[in-house]
């Protein structure tokens, strides 16, 4: 009798594990099932031309090339902050201390705060500065989301670095400085990972360069021009009637997806070499 | 050069602390601007009224946020009610049963589903779902249905919190020290009895945090519910309506409302509910994983 409980229950738990990666397989498949014949070198190499959205010539090289801008740009703004931050956190206050607490308190709900609520509030901030829908305010808001993600991945592989390593050093005569400086070159895989990542989400995001970013055929040649980005562009030609539009949309779909497959497999890539050279 | 150094370490140690503070003081920025950006329609109206209310007129000044309201909860309810147990199934499989070659090949696989991107979702969703349920489902309840509805919604949504639900379950499993479940195996449990009275009883607080932070994320998702969900103001009376969630609420009009009073305040309410909801349910499930924490350090 409780062998077959045993049984059942094991079936029941291969099955749900089989239907999450037939999941994944479907979302990939119908992505490249859809997308693939529509998927040509004009897609990635071109501007939209004239007539674009009825179906005419022409590519989105406008929705990648914005998307890269905002993506490193936001990357810069959030690495200036969250390594030093981490390294704050986990070196200079000591160990489990109120304020390290408070601030890892607040990174965590910055963490899940949902993105639209970053994009109503990048965009209540730009028009408070006077901004108008640009790179720059694209960057600004993607740099709200992709920080907490960069810092609470950063922190996780900070806090397993093992103690000797600062010890030594600061016994060494080094001052904290100097320590951080040899430190962030033991965590050089960690913070790659990290970094891939947030990329990883910044690209993808919608809802936050919805308001804040703008849409434009053209590449952006200064920060307050409006710049296009990947996902708004497969959102907007998936609401086109023309069906070559929508084509191009599924072509889009394979264009981000193939940038998040490249990501993801790179951070798997560098977080194991990573858990090897770790002391 | 003594000095040099010093006033380095010492410039660098100021810097870092204003980042910190910085980092605090922005959670707090966010959650005021959104509060004084809504603060004159709840001036104007009553906080109660606007959230009970099933009247939507901008133009006319009726800002009834009842059936986003309801819309939001129906989605992410569904989406909880499928994912929880396919992912508890599937992480207890992972922690307790799964040699390491299947461990190791599953963990890329919730990566993946975790980095795709919520556009992708809502792609896919209008691809597969929506005619699933056009067509299939729907016509053995209702006579007519788009398929843009709440079970579309909660289909898609679901697949979007799965893993973050093994994620967080698969740490918390973790989290039980080996020697109780040993203990259980060599009094002559089978697996299976050891998870049922060791592991799932041992990691339910654990469970619950997950699945509270799970519904703080589908609450606020955004694209790819806009996407599948119709979009039509009204108070869902089946899974088969087209429904409104809050995020795409303020997705669709924010930018455009400007000319009309107040609906920029009405929307910054939505915003700012969002805002109290991920607040409220992370501080709770916080509490919670610091409960467990604390109660496994020294077993």
């Amino acid at each position: 009798m409780k062998n077959l409980e045993e049984k059942i229950f094991k079936i029941i738990m291969i099955g749900a594990a089989i239907i999450i990666l037939g999941v994944l397989i479907y979302i990939i498949g119908t992505i490249c099932y859809k997308g693939l014949p529509a998927l040509t070198w004009d897609m990635i190499t071109k501007l939209p031309g004239g007539g674009f959205y009825l179906g005419k010539e022409g590519g989105v090289l406008n929705a990648i090339v914005g998307s890269i801008y905002i993506v490193f740009g936001s990357l810069a703004i959030s690495l200036i902050i969250s390594v030093p931050l981490v390294m704050y956190i986990n070196f200079y206050l000591p160990h489990n201390s109120l304020l390290s607490n408070v601030i890892r308190f607040s990174l965590d709900i910055l963490f899940w705060i949902p993105s639209i609520v970053y994009g109503a509030f990048g965009f209540a901030l730009m028009v408070y500065l006077g901004i108008k829908a640009s790179l720059i305010g694209g960057i600004i808001t993607v740099a709200m989301l992709i920080m907490p993600i960069l810092m609470r991945s950063l922190d996780e592989v900070t806090r397993l670095l093992s103690r000797d390593l600062p010890d030594a050093l600061l016994s060494l005569g080094a001052t904290k400085y100097e320590m951080i400086k040899v430190l962030i070159r033991q965590l050089m895989p960690g913070l790659i990972t990290a970094i891939l990542l947030a990329i990883g989400r910044g690209i993808g995001d919608a809802a936050t360069v919805l308001f804040t970013a703008g849409y434009t055929d053209n590449i952006p040649s200064s920060l307050t021009q409006p710049a296009a980005t990947l996902p708004l562009s497969i959102f907007f030609q998936l609401g086109s009637p023309v069906e070559e539009v929508q084509n191009r949309a599924y072509a889009s779909a394979i264009i981000l997806t193939l940038i998040i497959l490249a990501l993801s497999f790179s951070a798997r890539y560098f977080s194991s070499k990573f858990s090897k050279n770790k002391i | 050069m003594h000095r040099i150094r010093a006033i380095k370490d010492k410039t660098a140690r100021h810097f870092m602390l204003g980042i910190a503070i910085f980092t605090i003081l922005f959670l707090i920025v966010i959650g005021l601007s959104l509060f004084f950006k809504a603060l004159p329609i709840i001036k104007e109206k009553n906080l109660w009224e606007l959230l009970t209310s099933a009247n939507w007129k901008p133009s006319k000044g009726d800002f009834g946020f009842l059936p986003y309201i309801i819309s939001t909860i129906y989605v992410s309810l569904i989406a909880i009610l499928i994912a929880l147990p396919l992912s508890i199934l599937t992480s207890i499989y992972l922690n307790s049963y799964a040699s390491k070659n299947i461990r190791r090949f599953f963990e890329p696989v919730v990566d993946l589903l975790s980095g795709i991107p919520p556009v992708i979702y809502g792609v896919w969703g209008t691809l597969t779902i929506v005619p699933l349920i056009s067509n299939k489902i729907a016509p053995n309840f209702v006579e007519f249905s788009t398929g843009y509805t709440v079970l579309a919604g909660g289909i898609v949504l679901a697949v979007m919190i799965i893993p973050l639900l093994i994620s967080i379950m698969v740490e918390v499993f973790r989290s039980i020290p080996r020697e109780m479940t040993d203990a259980s195996l060599s009094m002559g449990a089978t697996k299976w009895q050891t998870v049922k009275k060791v592991i799932l009883r041992k990691s339910f607080p654990g469970m619950i945090a997950a699945t509270v932070l799970a519904l703080s994320r589908a609450f606020g998702e955004t694209m790819a519910v806009l996407m599948v969900c119709g979009n039509i103001t009204q108070i869902p009376h089946s899974f088969f309506d087209a429904c409104y969630p809050l995020p795409a609420l303020i997705a669709n009009n924010y930018g455009e409302m400007l000319s009309i009073p107040n609906y920029e305040s009405a929307l910054m309410l939505a915003a700012l509910l969002l805002f109290t909801i991920v607040v409220l349910f992370n501080g709770l499930s916080r509490f919670t994983l610091n409960q467990i924490e604390r109660r496994f350090q020294f077993s």
